[in-house]
Order: structure tokens, then C-alpha cells, then sequence
């Protein structure tokens, strides 16, 4: 290395024939080029075109899987553990809430009260409270109700009487006007910190709606924070003449607890459970989700097995996963003696064969699946002939459809051709003169098969067996249509999450579950066959 | 059958016919017998049946009709893999999944042989063809030539006394496929095992075997060691196929105490040495000539016998040899080929010079 540098670096300039001398005798060091540069980077620079070409030549196919693929996948992994929805809901709630002990058997203080007073009001006025529902309902049923039940309640809160004790004690405080005049000074605004929040809240608001502040009617709820701003003191800093005044006066004024107000609307605000369930989802990212997905959930002392009654996902993946080993293990025997013989037919009648096998896949998949429930359904065409011929009686026809019997045939026979494809060309492959060598040396026709047809073609398997297991624990419409309530695979679930229960989340998790479960079967595949022996032809 | 068991009868192929659809024949009546250590060679251009041969011999293929004995025993209905004939293919068939070693267990294990003996009878065999570092390869990981001793070991390890070579040697380069040439002949010498050789190289057949089948639509056209079919071709078909060869078409005018004289197209008569039975006086009749047979220069040329006249039409220098092209009779694509020896003329282009030759190196074949 050292007598590199030297000599590139000496004092007379360096000639190719250093460079060739020196690459020469150093053979331990870099090759050099005839410039007396390294060869790596001259190779490097002579090569940088031609990789700029092929760059720009497969951008659009990069481009496009970027954001038809890996966008998507990466939406999915961030909404299985996203969850702002509280936090950007209840955002006064979430902070009072949190040095709530849940294990006390206490319900939160009134401050808490005051605050969700606030979030839902605000909440119900861009109708962000059934959304918020229906995402904590999911955790706790009732949730859904409790919220769009509090929301209509929230207005007819008897918090005017707020309102009306600090017009009668300056009528100014009617005036919208004066409240945008005080809120504009930072003194103010130290002065009545949960009242500036709110107010700017309620600000934005008007703001979105195209209405001005200084005109619309002050809520009752800004008196209500006003009045507790005032009562917890720290006010000595205001500028506004008023709010001394109000200082003084707060302590003779009439309250309404917020918590009975509350509790009119539903007896449920009292109950801990939905406290707890609020807190332990208000962080902005959660392992609900996950926990939801394998049957858990957030208990009192961290993760819990759901109750029995409530558990379906693990018996669902668990499913998925055996119905998608039998229907590659139908797929390899079925598929196996039809390559075979497709390998080894004279190439004409080889290629007339191959379009009845391809036949399928130019049929649309509702039809075929539509095709196996007329066969299999108990008025269907398998019955009436099994009926016919005796052999089973009319009064018990046999149920081969809308349960895991009809989701495997239906299965196997679609996701046959990606079987048979692989190993038959595969099987192509290898010459006959293999089995003739092995008969040659004394082996019967099963040995030479055996020991020396079959194991050429494990790649062939292998790759038909990772396309069609990976394509069938995904799948979702033929489960859909013939998997009954006993056949459907854990895809219907994740559809219906995403379609009918918007519970996205859920769905994303589930999915992301999936999408590990596949790759470590992909990596133990590597590990066990090894990736490099799986051949598609 | 009893004296079918002694040695010159070791293989015998009697009037063996094979048809694959019925309606034409690739093999017809062929009759054939070996014996017991013979290296004999099938020869022809492709499509001549030469392999089917084979294949029917091994037991892929079977006869259409006629019988094949091996030992004295008829084997038209024992399946391959019980006739214990070992089998080198065109390429190889050496089993990719598996090792070198386990490619040459493969027939002792299914023979159901103690691993302990197994491992000595492939090491013998893999040492016998210089191969024996090789035993934990895979074949993938082997250059043609050693995977060319592979299987030549495999077909042996099992002590087969035939040995059946479907074109070993047509994937490996012309250097290799020389020396392999020698290898397999002394191995097959050395061991004593009966070998079956099909090739369309002729200079394989001509250099390694005891006798050589030339096949031809079918049939063999002459069995004969290989000097004898290059020096005393029976049909034009042997004599153009083996070597080079230059042909001339004539009538035979007469045929007197072992020699014919032949009236060329042209007019000029010549002297040969009839060989076909179809020369007879009145007859036509293609004579064959071998290019180092031919004698322009007219000292050495012996009284009396008939010359032609000939134009050099081209002159090639080829190291060793001098080629040269005539126009003889009209044939323009008369040969032939001297040595480069220090006092040898190198005939230019346009010279008119006179040839001839030994009446016995001309022979009358079929038309």
C-alpha cells in the first residue's frame, strides 16, 4: 500500500509505466491503471454511463412499484400502530388525564371533566366525535353510543349559568368583540391559560368556516374555562380590567359540576372502565392493534388473553395456513403426474395439452368459483349423480360447499396451473437419457424415478409450492364465495375490517401480520430447499 | 445353444428389424456376432440405425423383430436395468444432485452391495481413471473430460462385461477427445470388457476399434477391422465414407485373370482390381482411388499399366502433406496428396501431368 502512495506521490510525475511497474510488482496492494489510478475506480468511472442508461431505463417500472407497492406497504405498517385519533381529539382530556391513577377505583377530577367538556364540544362541532367513537369502540363496546350520545348532550349542558353570572357581572363579556380584543394580548392569555387554548380552538374553527370571531356568539363553555381559570387563581398578570373583576367575584358565583352534567348523559362517564380505555389509547402510537390482531388485548397489568367468547384471529391464521398446506399438498400430487406426462409427450401434443391446462386461467376466477358451487351444492350436479347411482341417499346429501372442503377443491383446482407450470418446465429440462443411465446401471423403473427423476424436480416443486402457498394464504374471493363460515381465511377478515367495520387499523395489523408470516416461511424455505434451487424454467 | 456360450458369440444380433411406425424400417436385417473382450465400433451417418442398434442392445428400444443374445441368452424380453450392460452416454448422464462418489455407488447400492465394499470397488474405479481426488464433487463442478472418466467409471464399477458408448467423445474438444480415444481403449483392453462404440466420427472408429460396422440406411455395409475397410472397401458407400476417396464412372469392358479393365466416360481405359460382385463385363461401375495412392511422378510408376492425363487445378500446402486438385476425366474433384518430402514437386495450377497407379489400389465398386 505504502509504496504506492510513495511513488504516485514522488517528485517526478508518474508515468503509465510507473503505474503498469508499480501494478506489477505490487500485487499485493491495488491494481492501477495505466495512469497510475487505481483500476477499481477507472473501471468504476468507465462503467458509471452504462449504469445511468440502465438506471433510467427501469425507473418507470422503479417509479411505479414505489408507489403502487411500497408506499402502500408502508401505509399499512404505519397505520397498524398509528392512533392520533384521541390525541388530536381530546387533546385537553389526554393531558389532565394523565397523572389519573386507573388502579384507584377513583374517577378522574372535575378538572378532567372540564376538559373533556371542552374536546367534546369542540369535537361535536366538527363532528369528529363519532369517529372517535367508533375507534375506542373497538376497544370497549358502548364507546360508540357513549360519544354521539355526549355529543348532542354537551349543548344543553347547564353551563349557561356561567354565562349569564359574568354578563350580569359586566355585560361587555356578551360581546365577542371584547373577547378577541383580550385574547390578542399574551398577558391575557398567561393569565387564563385553558381559556386561551380553548378560545384559540374555538377561533380556528370560525376561522375554517369562513365566520368571524369578533361576531359570533361567545359559548358557554369558554365561560365555563374562564370560570375555572379564574377560581384556580394566577391572575395577577392580566391586562384587562374584567378579569380582577371576575378574579373577585368567581367565588360567590353558583357551579354546576361537570361530572354529574356529565353523568346525566350517561351513567357510563362515571364508570373507570371507559376512563381507562381513554388513557390507555391516548398515546399516539399503540400495540392495540397487534394485540387485537393475535386475540389480546390491553388488560390492567399490560397484555391479556381476550376472553374466550372473543378470540378469532389466531384460530383464523391457524386456519389459513393448514387450508393453505393441503391445497399446495393437493396442488403437488395432482400437478405432479400432469407435468409429467406433458414433459414427456412429443412436443405437439405437449403444447394442445398445456392449452387445457392454461384453459383455466382465461376464465375468469367468479365463474370457476361460480362453476364448483353448482357442482358441489347439495342440489348440485355431484349429489344428484352420487344420488343416482345410490350411493348416497336423497334424504343425506352430502355438504361439499360454503365449508374448508369446498374452499380446498374450488382452491386446488384454480391455483393448480401455477403447480403444474413451474414443474413442468422444470421437468422439460431434464433428459431422458438420466432415467435410461439409471436403468442402464441396474436400477427398476421406481429406483431410477426415485433416486434420480424426482430429485430434479424438488426445484420445480419448490417454485410451485412457494406460488401457491404464498398466492393462497392471501386469498380472498374463492373463500369468500365458497368458504361458509368454516372455509373463509383470515383475508375475508382483513376485507371486512377494511370494508364494512372501517376498522383499518385492525385490518393493517392483520395484514401486517401476514405479510411477516410470509416472509419468514420465505426465509425458513431459504434456509431448509435454499432460494437459489427453486427454478421457474 | 450350449457352444452359443463360447467366446466368439458373446453378442449376437440375428436378423434384427426395427420400425417405429410401421412403415418404414430403420433398422433391416441386421446380423451381427461378437466376441467376448472385442472393442467393434458402429459407424455411419446419422439416421443409419446405428444407435437404435445400440438402444434395442441396452434394452430402451425393442426389436420389431428377430433376436438379440447376450451370452447365448435371447434378452429380446429382459428389462435394462437386469442386463447388466454398463452404458456411456453422448453427454454423460452423470446425475447432477448427486456426487461423483455417489454417482458410481448409485449401481452398486441399488445391486444392494455392503457400503464397506461400495467404497472400495468406486475408489478402484475412480483411481482407474485417474479421478480419484474427485470422489466429493458434484459433475457440475467437473470439466467435459472428467465428466467423460465419470461416466466411463460409473458403466465399469459395476463390472459389467459389455460396455456400451453411445458417442462418448462428440462434446469434447479434438485434443481431449485423442487422448480420451487412448484412455478408453486402454482401459477397455487392460480390463477385457466387451465394448459396443457407436460413433460417426470415423477416425475414432478407424483408431480404437478391433472391427468396424459402417451403417448405412439401415444396414451394415461392411464389417471389418479398420484396415481393411480402408484399404479394401466392398461398396462405394465404405470407400466414400472412410477417408477420402476419388471416384471415377465407367463400363467395365472385360474382366481378365483378376483384373478389369475399365472405359472411363471420357474414352480412356483403366486397370482395377473388380471387388463388387455387380462388375461384370458390360456393367457400369464407379472406381474408387485413395489420394495417396495416386502416382504422377512417372518413374516410380510401374510398366504397362494404364495412365490419365490431368490438369492441376489447385494447389494446397498443408504442412505435412501436399494437397492437390486435378481435372481428371472430366472429374474435376480428383485428389491427391503427397508427402512434403525435400525432393517432392509442388505442382502449380495449370500443369498437365499424367497419373496412375497400382492396379490393385483401383477398385471397381457398385455403380
Amino acid at each position: 500500500m505504502s509504496d504506492v502512495t510513495d511513488a504516485t506521490t514522488g517528485k517526478r510525475a508518474p508515468t503509465p509505466d510507473d503505474a503498469l511497474r508499480i501494478a506489477d510488482s505490487n500485487q499485493g496492494g491495488p491494481v492501477l491503471a495505466a495512469d497510475g489510478r487505481p483500476l477499481k475506480r477507472s473501471l468504476n468511472r468507465a462503467l458509471r454511463m452504462q449504469k445511468l442508461r440502465a438506471l433510467a431505463l427501469i425507473a418507470p417500472l422503479l417509479i411505479f412499484v414505489l408507489i403502487t407497492f411500497i408506499a402502500p406497504i408502508a401505509d399499512m405498517l404505519f397505520r397498524s400502530v398509528e392512533n392520533q385519533i384521541v390525541s388530536e381529539t381530546l387533546p385537553e382530556t389526554v393531558v389532565a388525564l394523565s397523572d389519573w391513577q386507573p388502579d384507584g377505583g377513583e374517577l378522574p377530577s372535575e378538572k378532567v371533566f372540564e376538559a373533556l367538556y371542552v374536546d367534546i364540544f369542540m369535537a361535536q362541532e366538527r363532528k369528529l366525535h363519532t369517529r372517535l367513537g367508533s375507534r375506542l369502540n373497538y376497544e370497549l363496546t358502548g364507546m360508540s353510543s357513549l360519544l354521539r350520545k355526549s355529543g348532542r348532550g354537551v349543548k344543553r349542558f347547564d353551563t349557561d349559568i356561567y354565562t349569564e353570572q359574568f354578563t350580569a357581572l359586566d355585560p361587555s363579556w356578551a360581546d365577542p368583540a371584547t373577547w378577541v380584543a383580550m385574547m390578542a394580548d399574551k398577558a391575557n392569555r398567561d393569565a387564563l391559560p385553558l381559556t386561551a387554548r380553548s378560545w384559540a380552538r374555538w377561533v380556528d374553527f370560525l376561522e375554517e368556516e369562513g365566520d368571524d370571531p369578533a361576531k359570533e356568539d361567545v359559548e358557554d363553555f369558554l365561560f365555563t374555562t374562564l370560570y375555572s381559570d379564574l377560581v384556580a387563581g394566577n391572575t395577577g398578570g392580566a391586562t384587562d380590567p374584567r378579569i380582577a373583576v371576575a378574579a373577585d367575584a368567581v367565588g360567590g358565583f353558583e357551579t354546576v359540576s361537570l361530572r354529574d352534567q356529565f353523568k346525566a348523559v350517561d351513567k357510563d362517564w362515571v364508570n373507570p372502565e371507559v376512563w381507562r380505555t381513554i388513557l390507555t389509547y391516548s398515546p399516539d402510537y399503540t400495540s392495540g392493534y397487534f394485540l387485537n390482531a393475535v386475540d389480546m388485548q390491553q388488560g390492567h397489568d399490560g397484555p391479556e388473553t381476550r376472553p374466550e367468547n372473543q378470540q378469532i384471529y389466531v384460530k383464523l391464521f391457524t386456519r389459513t395456513m393448514f387450508m393453505s398446506l393441503v391445497i399446495t399438498g393437493s396442488c403437488i400430487l395432482l400437478g405432479y403426474p400432469v407435468a409429467w406426462i406433458l414433459a414427456n409427450l412429443p412436443m405437439r401434443t405437449a403444447n394442445m395439452l398445456m392449452i387445457l391446462v392454461l384453459l383455466p386461467f382465461w376464465t375468469s376466477l367468479l365463474v370457476r368459483t361460480s362453476a364448483w358451487k353448482v357442482m358441489l351444492q347439495q342440489q348440485g350436479v355431484i349429489n344428484d349423480v352420487l344420488v343416482w347411482l345410490g350411493l348416497v341417499n336423497d334424504s343425506a346429501r352430502l355438504v361439499m360447499i360454503n365449508n374448508q372442503f369446498g374452499t380446498i377443491v374450488a382452491m386446488t383446482h384454480i391455483l393448480l396451473p401455477f403447480m403444474i407450470l413451474p414443474m413442468y418446465s422444470v421437468m422439460q429440462t431434464i433428459p431422458p437419457s438420466y432415467m435410461r443411465a439409471a436403468k442402464s446401471l441396474g436400477a427398476t423403473d421406481w429406483t431410477a424415478f426415485w433416486r434420480v427423476y424426482f430429485p430434479q424436480c424438488v426445484p420445480g416443486i419448490g417454485a410451485g409450492s412457494i406460488l401457491v402457498f404464498i398466492l393462497s394464504i392471501g386469498y380472498y374471493i374463492t373463500p369468500e364465495i365458497v368458504g361458509g363460515t368454516t372455509g373463509t381465511f383470515i383475508s375475508n377478515r382483513i376485507a371486512y375490517h377494511i370494508s364494512s367495520s372501517l376498522n383499518w387499523g385492525l385490518a393493517a395489523a392483520l395484514g401486517t401480520i401476514l405479510l411477516a408470516v410470509v416472509l419468514i416461511l420465505y426465509w425458513a424455505y431459504d434456509r431448509i430447499v435454499g432460494i437459489d434451487n427453486v427454478k421457474l424454467g | 445353444m450350449v457352444d452359443n456360450m463360447s467366446g466368439d458369440r458373446f453378442v449376437e444380433f440375428e436378423r434384427v428389424q426395427k420400425s417405429y411406425d410401421g412403415e418404414t424400417l430403420v433398422v433391416k436385417d441386421l446380423n451381427l456376432s461378437m466376441p467376448r473382450g472385442e472393442f467393434l465400433t458402429m459407424l455411419g451417418p446419422s439416421g443409419s440405425g446405428k444407435t437404435t442398434c445400440l438402444m434395442m442392445l441396452a434394452g430402451f428400444e425393442t426389436a420389431t423383430h428377430g433376436d438379440i443374445r447376450l451370452g447365448g441368452v435371447s434378452i429380446n424380453n429382459i428389462p435394462p436395468h437386469k442386463r447388466g450392460i454398463g452404458m456411456v452416454f453422448q453427454n454423460y448422464a452423470l446425475f447432477p444432485h448427486m456426487t461423483v462418489a455417489e454417482n458410481l455407488s448409485f449401481p452398486l447400492e441399488v445391486r444392494k452391495m455392503a457400503k464397506s465394499e461400495r467404497e472400495e470397488k468406486v475408489k478402484r474405479a475412480l483411481d482407474m481413471v485417474q479421478m480419484g481426488a474427485f470422489g466429493g464433487r458434484r459433475p457440475a463442478q467437473l470439466s467435459g473430460g472428467q465428466q467423460q472418466r465419470i461416466a466411463l467409471a460409473r458403466a465399469l464399477v459395476f463390472e459389467a462385461e459389455l460396455v456400451l458408448m453411445d458417442e462418448p467423445l462428440g462434446a469434447l474438444d479434438k485434443q481431449l477427445r485423442e487422448h480420451m480415444q487412448f484412455e478408453i481403449k486402454r482401459i477397455a483392453d487392460n480390463l477385457g470388457i466387451t465394448v459396443v462404440y457407436v460413433t460417426h466420427d470415423q477416425t475414432e472408429a478407424l483408431t480404437m476399434s478391433d472391427r468396424v460396422a459402417v451403417f448405412d440406411d439401415g444396414r451394415i455395409q461392411q464389417l471389418a477391422p479398420p484396415d481393411k475397410l480402408y484399404e479394401e472397401p466392398e461398396n462405394s458407400f465404405v470407400a466414400q465414407f472412410i477417408g477420402e476417396n476419388n471416384t471415377l464412372e465407367g463400363e467395365v469392358m472385360e474382366i481378365n485373370g483378376g483384373l478389369a479393365v475399365v472405359k472411363l466416360d471420357d474414352g480412356e481405359l483403366i486397370d482395377c482390381k473388380p471387388v463388387h460382385p455387380s462388375v461384370k463385363p458390360g456393367a457400369r461401375t464407379q472406381v474408387s482411388i485413395r489420394p495417396e495412392r495416386v502416382e504422377y511422378n512417372k518413374a516410380r510408376l510401374q510398366e504397362g499399366v494404364h495412365t490419365l492425363k490431368a490438369e492441376v487445378l489447385e494447389f494446397i500446402y498443408m504442412g505435412d502433406i501436399f494437397r492437390t486438385r486435378l481435372r481428371v476425366a472430366g472429374n474435376e474433384d480428383f485428389v491427391i496428396k503427397t508427402r512434403n518430402a525435400p525432393d517432392q514437386d509442388r505442382l502449380e495450377p495449370g500443369r498437365q501431368i499424367e497419373i496412375g497407379w497400382l492396379p490393385e489400389d483401383c477398385r471397381a465398386l457398385d455403380a
